[in-house]
């Protein structure tokens, strides 16, 4: 069924009674030519990919849970394209393009909202790499603009400028970065997927990987063995544990990163504002929420919840920020699960079984990633060779030393 | 979360910073191969259960610990000091 403006209010005409399921439910078959490890964002994203880009449609998405079950349904939703490393600028900028070609590609409102990000800065030093930063995005040819103290006031008048510690100097303005509806990029590439014949198969765990003379034979499920050609792990969250599965040990650790949002309020924040000397970020909902972000827990965890110094923390910078949120009453909190990988970029690669590729170490931005994670892991596992704008994401670059440090703070676990 | 330290006592988990998983206390020898230096700095187990991993007692007795917990319920069933392991 395609879905249109037309279609709601015919179907609102008659009692809303012609809509069907979404997608299928299907049992799985014995043997695919693809299988994909994950129904999460990146997953269901490579799915879509595989069938549409290379018309590879005889693919499993195997879930252990429900479609969208973990950290697709539950982040602050940020999509941007304002990274500077080469190896992340190109694949970042692809993936925003994707974002805005996303709803008419899938014929389904993901809520894609470019309102605008904007990267705050507090000495002139910070203002330096802002713009150093800003140039390389302008290079890639994405957008920045760079505001001064008083054109981050047009914007934004009610944060406290004159803040003794973190005086507001200016900012980084990516007006074609904003936010989208998390749960609708999975539910779109689902129902994309499976108009195109995939089998979306829930409730699947995967227990383990056959893999015999070097060469991957399928998996063993909760629901039975299936063979396939090409298997790919995409469930960042649980990578190691997966990959495990198949004798790999990954450059990744898991911590939690807690996130937070408000009851809902009439608009007031009409950007997405990150503070970095705060490691605060903070939009607003489409309902009204206020969600906010801080920093990891910093410590190896899959609790799935976070700890009270995060909580503080993150509270304590964004009312240093803008007092007036001290007003509204946090109504949840939770805490996903990241792969964190020594060097703060992420992994789609081979491995070193034939026919079996991952993609993972998504740390905290698999958000935005995920239309061109989908995208290139799909060309990767069509082609056998990695799409140009992910071809740095290797899974050796920690031993060869070809690293991808954004923050240039080292390949090290904890420092990212 | 609170950990134990043998010299301090019971100290919130705000005293302490996270450093890593043990692997660190097995650096490889000079002239280690490759492998063997990926493995130490990079390659980690991760696991969602019981793990071992290194904490420094910065607020306190500044001593180095090896913690081992449930990195699913945050359960602590050991902290020992790194000096007395390799004593």
């Amino acid at each position: 069924m395609r879905y249109s403006g037309l279609k709601v209010i015919a179907e609102g005409l008659f009692g809303n009674k012609g809509w069907t399921p979404a997608w299928r439910n299907p049992s799985p078959k014995s043997e695919y030519d693809v299988i994909i490890i994950g129904g999460g964002g990146h997953g269901l994203a490579t799915a879509y990919y595989l069938a549409k880009n290379h018309g590879i449609t005889n693919v499993a998405v195997l879930e252990k849970g429900y479609l969208g079950s973990g950290n697709i349904g539950r982040n602050t939703t940020i999509v941007r394209a304002n990274y500077f490393l080469p190896g992340n600028s190109e694949f970042y900028s692809h993936s925003l393009k994707l974002w805005e070609g996303l709803e008419s590609d899938l014929n389904y409102n993901v809520m894609h909202s470019q309102r605008g990000l904007i990267n705050l800065f507090h000495s002139d030093g910070q203002r330096d790499a802002f713009v150093r930063r800003g140039n390389a995005m302008i290079n890639q040819g994405d957008d920045a603009i760079l505001l001064d103290r008083d054109g981050v006031r047009e914007h934004l008048p009610y944060l406290d400028f004159d803040n003794t510690r973190f005086p507001i100097y200016g900012g980084l303005l990516h007006p074609r970065g904003g936010s989208a509806r998390h749960d609708a990029v999975a539910w779109g590439y689902a129902r994309g997927a499976d108009r195109r014949g995939v089998d979306l198969i829930q409730n699947c765990e995967v227990t383990g990987i056959d893999i015999e003379g070097g060469v991957v034979r399928g998996v063993q499920t909760t629901r039975g063995a299936i063979r396939a050609k090409k298997v790919g792990i995409v469930v960042a969250g649980r990578s190691s544990q997966v990959a495990a599965m198949a004798g790999m040990r990954l450059p990744i650790e898991s911590h939690v990163l807690q996130a937070f949002v408000t009851e809902g309020l009439k608009p007031v924040i009409n950007h997405v504002i990150s503070f970095g000397m705060g490691h605060f970020y903070i939009s607003q909902s489409d309902k009204g929420g206020l969600v906010f972000g801080g920093d990891l827990d910093f410590y190896a965890s899959y609790a799935s919840r976070g700890n009270l110094p995060m909580v503080e923390h993150v509270m304590e910078a964004g009312m240093t920020l803008m007092p007036m949120i001290g007003r509204a009453k946090v109504l949840r909190s939770w805490g996903g699960i990241m792969d964190m990988s020594p060097d703060g970029s992420p992994v789609i690669d081979k491995t070193h079984v034939e026919g079996l590729f991952i993609d993972c170490g998504w740390n905290y931005g698999g958000f935005k990633a995920v239309p061109a994670s989908g995208w290139c892991m799909a060309h990767l596992m069509a082609t056998g060779e990695p799409h140009e704008v992910a071809a740095k994401f290797r899974l050796d670059r920690f031993a060869t030393g070809h690293l991808l440090d954004e923050e240039g703070t080292g390949s090290q676990h904890n420092l990212h | 979360m609170r950990l134990t330290c043998p010299l301090c006592g019971d100290r919130d988990r705000r005293e302490f910073y996270y450093y890593g998983a043990e692997d660190y206390l097995h650096r490889p020898p000079e002239g280690a191969p490759l492998a063997d230096w990926d493995n130490y700095l990079h390659l980690r187990d991760n696991p969602a259960g019981v793990t071992k991993d290194l904490w420094y007692h910065e607020a306190g007795c500044a001593q180095w610990l090896v913690v081992t917990r449930n990195t699913v319920t945050h359960e602590i069933s050991g902290v020992e000091l790194v000096a007395e392991r390799k004593a």
